[in-house]
C-alpha cells in the first residue's frame, strides 16, 4: 500500500458522487430507477472512505499531500513566479471527516428511499444529494483555501437547491433564498480574508501560508492584519455554521425535506464552518480567538434560549444545532482545538440521529411537526424512541455517551480559558447552555414520546417506520456511545481519538500576538509529548487537568438539573409551564419570537435594502430614463430636421438635375430624325465648321 | 497654249464631290444615293491621280486610285445587296421612310 493509492482512492471518493449526480440529473427523468445507482455509488464511496480512514490512521502518521499547478500567473516583479496550485491533503482530520460525511450521507440516502417515496421529483432529489456530497467532500479534501472557497459555494448551491426542494411552497422558496443570501454576507468576509492572505503570500495553499507566517512574514508588516485575516475568514464560518448574527437562515432551512436537514443542516454542511476554522486555527491571533470564542458562546446562548419555547420539532432541533455549533466555535476560540473537532464528529452522529428520528416521527404522524399535537408515541414507535432517547442523552451530556466526553472537554477548555485569561463570562455561558440544552431536549422527548396522545386521530394512524428508515437510526445511535472514541467513559484524553488521531497543531503566529499560555516555552518541549498534545502548551494542559473534574461535575450538575426540571414541568406536571409562561410573558415572547431578530433584520437590513432599491428605482425612472428619453427626443428632432433637409434640398437637387437632363434630352432628341440624309448634312456642315476653325491651310 | 494645271483637276474634283454630296442629300431613292457615293469616290480618285502627276510620289497615287476602284466595286455589290434586303423588308427603298433606328 502506497501513498499514491490513498491519493487515488480519495480522488475516487470525491468524484464518485459527482458522477452519480451527473448521471441521475441527465437520465433521471427517462429512467426513474436511476436513484438506485446514486444510492449504490454513495455506498461504494463510503466503503472506500472506510478503507482510506483505517489505512491512513494505521499506517501513515504523516500528512499526504498531492498537488499540481493549475494556473501560472507569471513572473511578478519582486515576488517571483506566482502559481495557483490545486491539490488534496490527507491528514487525520480529512479521513475522519471523509468517514463522517460519507457515512451520514449514505444513511440519509437509505432513509430517503422510504421517506421521499412517491415524491414527484424523487430521482432529482437523489441527484441533489450526490451534488451535495461531492461539494462537501471537496471542502474536506482540499489543501488550499481557493478550492475550499469554490466547494464552499458549491455546498451553498446544493443547500439552496435542497431547502427549496418543495419550491411550490412559498415558505420553502423564501427559506432557500434567505439561506443563500445570508451565507453570501459571510462569504464576502471570507473572500476578503483570502485575498489578504493571497496578496501577501502569493499562494492559496494552507501549509505554504503557515510556513511563511512561521518565518515571520506578517501581512502588510502589521499584526493587526493577521488578526483581520483570521476574523474575516471566520466570517465565512459565521455564515455557513450559522453563528450569531447570521444564524437566522438555519431554522428557516428546516423547510427542506427532513433527511436533508439531517445531512446538510445538522451534521455536515454547517460543520464545514467549524472545519474551516480548524484549518486556519494556527494563524489565529489572540484577538481573533477571543472574538471567535465570544461569538461562539453568545450564539450557543441565544440559540439555547430560543429552543426552549419552540413548538415545531424541527425548529427545536435546528436551534439546538445552532447552539451546538456555537459550542464548537467557542471551543476553537478558547484553544480547545481537539475537543472542537471531537464535538463536531460526535455531534454529527447524534444530531443526524435526532433529525432522522424526527423525520421518522413526522413520517408516522403524516407530516405533523407540532410537538403539542404529539405525545405517547413511545408505545407506537419503540425503536425510534430508543434511538432518539440515546441521542438526546448524548446531546445533553449524560455519561457513557459520546456527547458527554466532547462536551466535557469543551467545558473544561472554557473553564481553563477563564482561569488563564480572566474571561469568566465564556465558561458561565457555556455551563448555562449545557443546562438549557438538557432541559429543552428532554422537553422535546417528553412532549413527543411520553404521556398521553393529544391528537388521537393522528396517533391512531401512527406506526413504526419501515426497516430502511430505522436501521440508519440504530447505526447512528450506536455511534453516540462512548466506546468508539475512548475506552474510558469519563475522560477522552487518553482515548485513541484524542491521543493518536486528532492533535492540536502549534500556532504559527508571532509569540507576542498569542495568548501568553499558548506561547511555547523551551523547557516545555519534552513534556509536550507526554501530554499527547490535546492542547498545545503545558500551561494550558495543566489548567485543563485542573478544570477537568470541575467541568465534569459542573456539567453533570447542570445537565441533571435541566433534565430534572424538564421532567417536573412536562412529565410529572409539578410546575405548570403555561402558568409560568404567563407570569414571565415578556421573556417568554422574547424567546418564542427568536429574540425578534428576524423582525429586527426586516426592519433594518431588509427594509433598508428595499428602500434603497425603491430610491434607486425612482432615480432610474425619473433621472436615468428621463435622460434616455430626452436624448431619444433630441435624436428624433434632429433626424426630423435632417429628414426635411433631405426631402427638400438633397432630393430637390437630384430631381432638378434629373429634370434638367430630361429637358435637354427632350429638346435634343429632335435632332435625331432617323433620316440618313439629315445626318449627312450635319456631317458636311460639321466638317466645314471644323475646317474653318482649325484652318489647316 | 492653255495649260492644264493642278488647280483644274482640283476644281473638277471639288465639283464632282459637291455633285456627289448633293445627290446623297437630296435623292430619296437609295440607289441614287449609292450613285452619289460613287461620284465622291471618283472625286477622290481624280485627286489621287492629279497629285501623283504633279507631285513627286512615283506611282503611289495611281495605285491608290486602282484600290479605290476595286473598293467601289465591292462596296457597290454589298450596298446593292443591302438595298435589295431593305426592299424585301419595307417594300420600298426610300430612305426617308426607313427611320426605324429612331425608336
Amino acid at each position: 500500500m502506497s501513498e499514491s493509492l490513498l491519493v487515488n482512492l480519495s480522488i475516487a471518493i470525491l468524484f464518485l458522487p459527482l458522477l452519480g449526480f451527473a448521471t441521475v440529473v441527465i437520465w433521471g427523468k427517462r429512467f426513474p430507477k436511476l436513484y438506485l445507482l446514486e444510492v449504490g455509488i454513495i455506498t461504494v464511496a463510503f466503503l472506500i472512505s472506510l478503507f482510506v480512514m483505517f489505512a491512513k490512521l494505521s499506517y501513515f502518521p504523516k500528512d499526504i499531500i498531492s498537488e499540481f499547478t493549475w494556473i501560472t500567473l507569471g513572473n511578478a516583479p519582486n515576488d517571483g513566479v506566482i502559481n495557483i496550485d490545486l491539490g488534496i491533503k490527507i491528514d487525520n482530520l480529512t479521513v475522519l471527516m471523509l468517514f463522517v460525511v460519507n457515512l451520514i450521507s449514505m444513511l440519509v440516502h437509505y432513509f430517503s428511499v422510504e421517506y421521499m417515496h412517491g415524491d414527484k421529483r424523487y430521482t432529482r432529489y437523489f441527484s441533489y444529494l450526490g451534488l451535495f456530497t461531492f461539494s462537501m467532500l471537496g471542502i474536506v479534501l482540499t489543501h488550499n483555501i481557493l478550492m475550499m472557497y469554490i466547494f464552499w459555494e458549491l455546498v451553498g448551491v446544493s443547500s439552496y437547491l435542497l431547502i427549496g426542494f418543495w419550491f411550490e411552497k412559498k415558505s420553502a422558496a423564501d427559506a432557500s433564498k434567505k439561506a443563500f443570501i445570508v451565507n453570501r454576507i459571510g462569504d464576502i468576509g471570507m473572500f476578503i480574508g483570502i485575498l489578504i492572505l493571497f496578496t501577501n503570500y502569493h499562494t492559496f495553499t494552507f501549509d505554504t501560508i503557515f510556513e511563511q507566517i512561521k518565518n515571520g512574514v506578517i501581512p502588510f508588516g502589521n499584526n493587526a492584519w493577521l488578526t483581520a485575516a483570521g476574523i474575516l475568514i471566520f466570517m465565512g464560518a459565521v455564515g455557513k455554521s450559522a453563528q450569531f448574527p447570521l444564524h437566522v437562515w438555519l431554522p428557516d432551512a428546516m423547510e427542506g425535506p427532513t433527511p436533508v436537514s439531517a445531512l446538510i443542516h445538522a451534521a455536515t454542511m454547517v460543520a464545514a464552518g467549524v472545519y474551516l476554522v480548524t484549518r486556519i486555527f494556527v494563524l489565529l491571533t489572540a484577538d481573533a480567538m477571543l472574538v471567535i470564542a465570544v461569538v461562539g458562546a453568545f450564539t450557543a446562548f441565544v440559540a439555547a434560549t430560543i429552543a426552549i419555547t419552540q413548538n415545531d420539532i424541527k425548529k427545536v432541533l435546528a436551534y439546538s444545532t445552532v447552539s451546538q455549533l456555537g459550542y464548537m466555535i467557542m471551543s476553537l476560540g478558547v484553544g480547545a482545538y481537539a475537543f472542537a473537532f471531537f464535538h463536531l464528529v460526535t455531534h454529527a452522529f447524534f444530531k443526524a440521529c435526532l433529525f432522522l428520528g424526527s423525520g421518522s416521527v413526522i413520517h408516522a404522524m403524516h407530516h405533523e411537526q407540532d410537538i403539542r399535537k404529539m405525545g405517547g408515541l413511545k408505545k407506537k414507535m419503540p425503536l425510534t424512541y430508543a434511538t432518539f432517547l440515546i441521542s438526546t442523552l448524548a446531546i445533553s451530556g449524560v455519561p457513557l455517551t459520546s456527547g458527554f466526553l466532547s462536551k466535557d472537554g469543551i467545558l473544561a477548555g472554557t473553564l481553563a480559558f477563564g482561569k488563564l485569561t480572566g474571561h469568566w463570562l465564556i465558561p458561565i455561558l457555556a455551563f448555562t447552555v449545557a443546562g438549557l440544552t438538557a432541559f429543552y431536549m428532554f422537553r422535546l422527548v417528553i412532549l413527543t414520546f411520553h404521556g398521553e396522545a393529544r391528537d388521537h386521530h393522528k396517533f391512531d394512524h401512527a406506526h413504526e417506520s419501515p426497516k430502511l428508515m430505522v436501521t440508519p437510526l440504530i447505526i447512528l445511535a450506536a455511534l453516540s456511545i462512548f466506546i468508539w472514541y475512548t475506552p474510558n467513559p469519563i475522560g477522552a484524553d487518553n482515548g485513541w481519538f484524542l491521543k493518536s488521531w486528532v492533535k492540536t497543531p502549534h500556532q504559527v503566529t508571532p509569540d507576542e500576538t498569542r495568548f501568553s499560555f499558548m506561547v511555547e516555552k523551551q523547557n516545555h518541549e519534552v513534556s509536550k509529548e507526554e501530554h499527547g498534545e490535546i492542547v498545545n502548551s503545558l500551561e494550558y494542559t495543566e489548567t485543563m487537568h485542573w478544570a477537568h473534574y470541575k467541568a465534569m461535575f459542573g456539567s453533570l450538575a447542570v445537565a441533571g438539573l435541566g433534565i430534572l426540571l424538564s421532567f417536573m414541568f412536562y412529565q410529572w406536571k409539578k410546575i405548570d409551564a403555561d402558568n409560568l409562561a404567563n407570569k414571565i410573558k415578556a421573556l417568554y415572547n422574547f424567546s418564542l419570537n427568536k429574540w425578534y431578530l428576524d423582525e429586527l433584520y426586516d426592519a433594518t437590513a431588509v427594509s433598508g435594502t428595499l428602500n434603497t432599491g425603491k430610491g434607486l428605482s425612482w432615480f432610474d425612472q425619473k433621472i436615468v430614463d428621463g435622460a434616455v428619453n430626452g436624448s431619444a427626443w433630441l435624436t428624433r428632432f434632429t433626424s426630423k430636421l435632417s429628414g426635411l433637409f433631405d426631402t427638400y434640398v438633397v432630393d430637390g437637387l437630384v430631381n432638378f438635375s434629373a429634370l434638367l437632363s430630361g429637358f435637354v434630352g427632350l429638346n435634343f432628341r429632335k435632332l435625331q430624325t432617323g433620316k440618313v440624309q439629315t445626318y449627312v448634312v450635319f456631317v458636311v456642315f460639321a466638317v466645314i465648321i471644323l475646317l474653318i476653325f482649325f484652318k489647316p491651310f | 497654249m492653255f495649260q492644264v494645271t493642278l488647280q483644274h483637276f482640283l476644281v473638277l474634283s471639288a465639283i464632282l464631290f459637291s455633285l456627289g454630296v448633293y445627290g446623297i442629300v437630296t435623292r430619296k431613292n437609295a440607289v441614287m444615293v449609292l450613285m452619289g457615293i460613287e461620284l465622291i469616290l471618283n472625286a477622290a480618285n481624280i485627286n489621287f491621280v492629279a497629285f501623283a502627276k504633279f507631285g513627286n510620289f512615283g506611282f503611289g497615287g495611281q495605285m491608290y486610285a486602282l484600290f479605290v476602284i476595286v473598293l467601289a466595286a465591292a462596296e457597290a455589290a454589298i450596298a446593292l445587296a443591302i438595298v435589295l434586303n431593305i426592299y424585301k423588308t419595307f417594300t420600298n427603298v426610300n430612305i426617308d421612310e426607313i427611320d426605324n433606328l429612331k425608336e
